[in-house]
């Protein structure tokens, strides 16, 4: 229950007394409450739960992690970068 | 999908692992709190990819295993009476009450709707006024904005056949009282990362002080989590006890203040029962008496009949990481995900339903 799941916010708009957007999930858009992250603009990225975003993604943050993390990767790894694949079967 | 693929990055997790193999020395029992995080740790078998010294035990982050038996049975009551329209996350409706369950109740024609958000709940009581329409609100910090913002919208539209069944945890309280239980065992914990997005990690600050024992917030992902492993690794090889924060792309500090604020404005701090394992002092959330015309135990009068689990469970000892699913002689033979004895076994956060799914041969605890 307590998953969320970053999407992409494509358009916003405040409905009464709600802000809600249209937010891509990979292939699907759905609906999402935005009320929590008023900062949150069209292009960011939010993780979302129970239909209401709780965050904007941070991408700077991620970015920079996400680099020492490959960077990990690649020395550790015999593969080159490009053919990184994806554990698992999901 | 961006944020999500990267962080299932085989060639980055396999790294993860032999840093923490080459980093390693000391034998480590490390508690995952929520239980998505114990789903992708079975999923992807992260725990055997971890040197053997490290053992993973499950905490009891799962929402509907830790929804008390008489919150399920007034559910199953409301749901029942034909002026009321029982709205629900799907997860609780093969929950077991003590007679009966939700699923059960549906199929003998009472009205009860499965929602994926709070925000559809409220739009069933708008599209059927001449309806009761009750809510049942559970689930940890993560969820309390949404459900507090029902109510709050509910009251702010005069919606007025609205109200919430509340059963809302916390999770600072569990690991205060897991940490003071003498059977624990827990050298250090990955705290809930979509917890801390809503509540920051201040307040966990103090339990890494008061307990010596490292805490990192930690994201669901497996690169995530072996990441948010690493750090704990590091910290207790060096006798290290702090706060970290793993998840940094969601996860800030002080949290997100809007979501905080309007749980505060809602609900208040109360004692709260927690399925197989008790009450914990201030470690549930209720609805603030201002908005008592949304409270579904005070608007029906609902009392609360002290219930029993079925003697053979041990699902109180799976969610405080005392035992391992597959520790129960019932496991995956009298219990399953069709047929479950507790709620661990229901939910897609369960501990006991992440084995059978993933793994169900896998070997108890060490």
């Amino acid at each position: 229950m307590c998953l969320a799941i970053p999407g992409k916010i494509l358009s916003s708009e405040e409905l009464g007394l709600a802000r809600t957007g249209r937010v891509q999930f990979g292939g699907i858009v759905r609906e999402v409450r935005l009320d929590f992250v008023p900062e949150a603009q069209t292009g960011d990225y939010v993780m979302v739960h129970v239909g209401f975003a709780i965050s904007k993604v941070d991408e700077a943050e991620a970015k920079r992690t996400y680099q020492l993390l490959a960077e990990m990767g690649a020395l550790e790894g015999e593969l080159p970068p490009e053919e990184a694949s994806e554990l698992g079967n999901s | 999908m961006k944020y999500l693929d990267e962080y299932r990055d085989a060639r980055i997790a396999r790294a993860l692992a032999a840093e923490i193999a080459r980093e390693v020395r000391g034998n480590w029992v490390l508690m995952e709190i929520c239980g998505g995080q114990t789903h992708t740790i079975m999923r992807y078998g992260l725990d055997e990819l971890l040197p053997r010294n490290i053992e993973l035990v499950h905490g009891p982050g799962c929402p509907v295993c830790v929804t008390p038996l008489e919150t399920i049975d007034k559910a199953i009551e409301l749901a029942a009476r034909r002026d009321v329209i029982l709205v629900s996350y799907g997860d609780m409706l093969r929950v077991p009450g003590s007679q009966t369950d939700l699923f059960t109740v549906k199929a003998q024609g009472g009205a009860v709707r499965v929602v994926y958000s709070p925000a559809e709940a409220l739009k069933v009581a708008r599209q059927n006024p001449e309806c009761k329409v009750v809510f049942l609100a559970i689930g940890f910090e993560t969820t309390a904005p949404a459900n507090a913002m029902a109510v709050w919208q509910a009251r702010r539209e005069k919606v007025g056949n609205f109200s919430v069944l509340v059963s809302h945890v916390l999770v600072p309280p569990a690991i205060r009282a897991l940490m003071t239980s003498p059977d624990c065992r827990v050298n250090g914990f990955i705290a809930p990362g979509h917890v801390c997005t809503v509540m920051g990690y201040e307040e966990y600050e103090s339990l890494a002080r008061d307990f010596r024992v490292p805490i990192v917030v930690g994201g669901f992902e497996p690169v995530d989590l072996l990441e948010a492993v690493l750090m704990l690794v590091r910290q207790l090889e060096t006798r290290d006890a702090h706060v970290e924060n793993q998840y940094v792309r969601s996860v800030n500090y002080r949290g997100n203040l809007p979501a905080q604020r309007v749980v505060q404005e809602v609900f208040e701090l109360a004692d709260q029962k927690w399925r197989g394992i008790g009450p914990i002092p201030n470690s549930g959330l209720r609805v603030r008496e201002e908005y008592g015309d949304y409270d579904a135990s005070r608007i029906f009068g609902l009392e609360t009949i002290a219930a029993e689990e079925p003697a053979e469970c041990i699902s109180a000892k799976v969610l405080q990481g005392l035992k391992k699913p597959t520790d129960c002689p019932a496991f995956g033979m009298r219990c399953t995900p069709q047929n479950p004895l507790g709620a661990p076994m229901v939910s897609s956060e369960g501990a006991c339903a992440a084995y059978y799914n993933y793994r169900r041969t896998a070997i108890g605890s060490r």
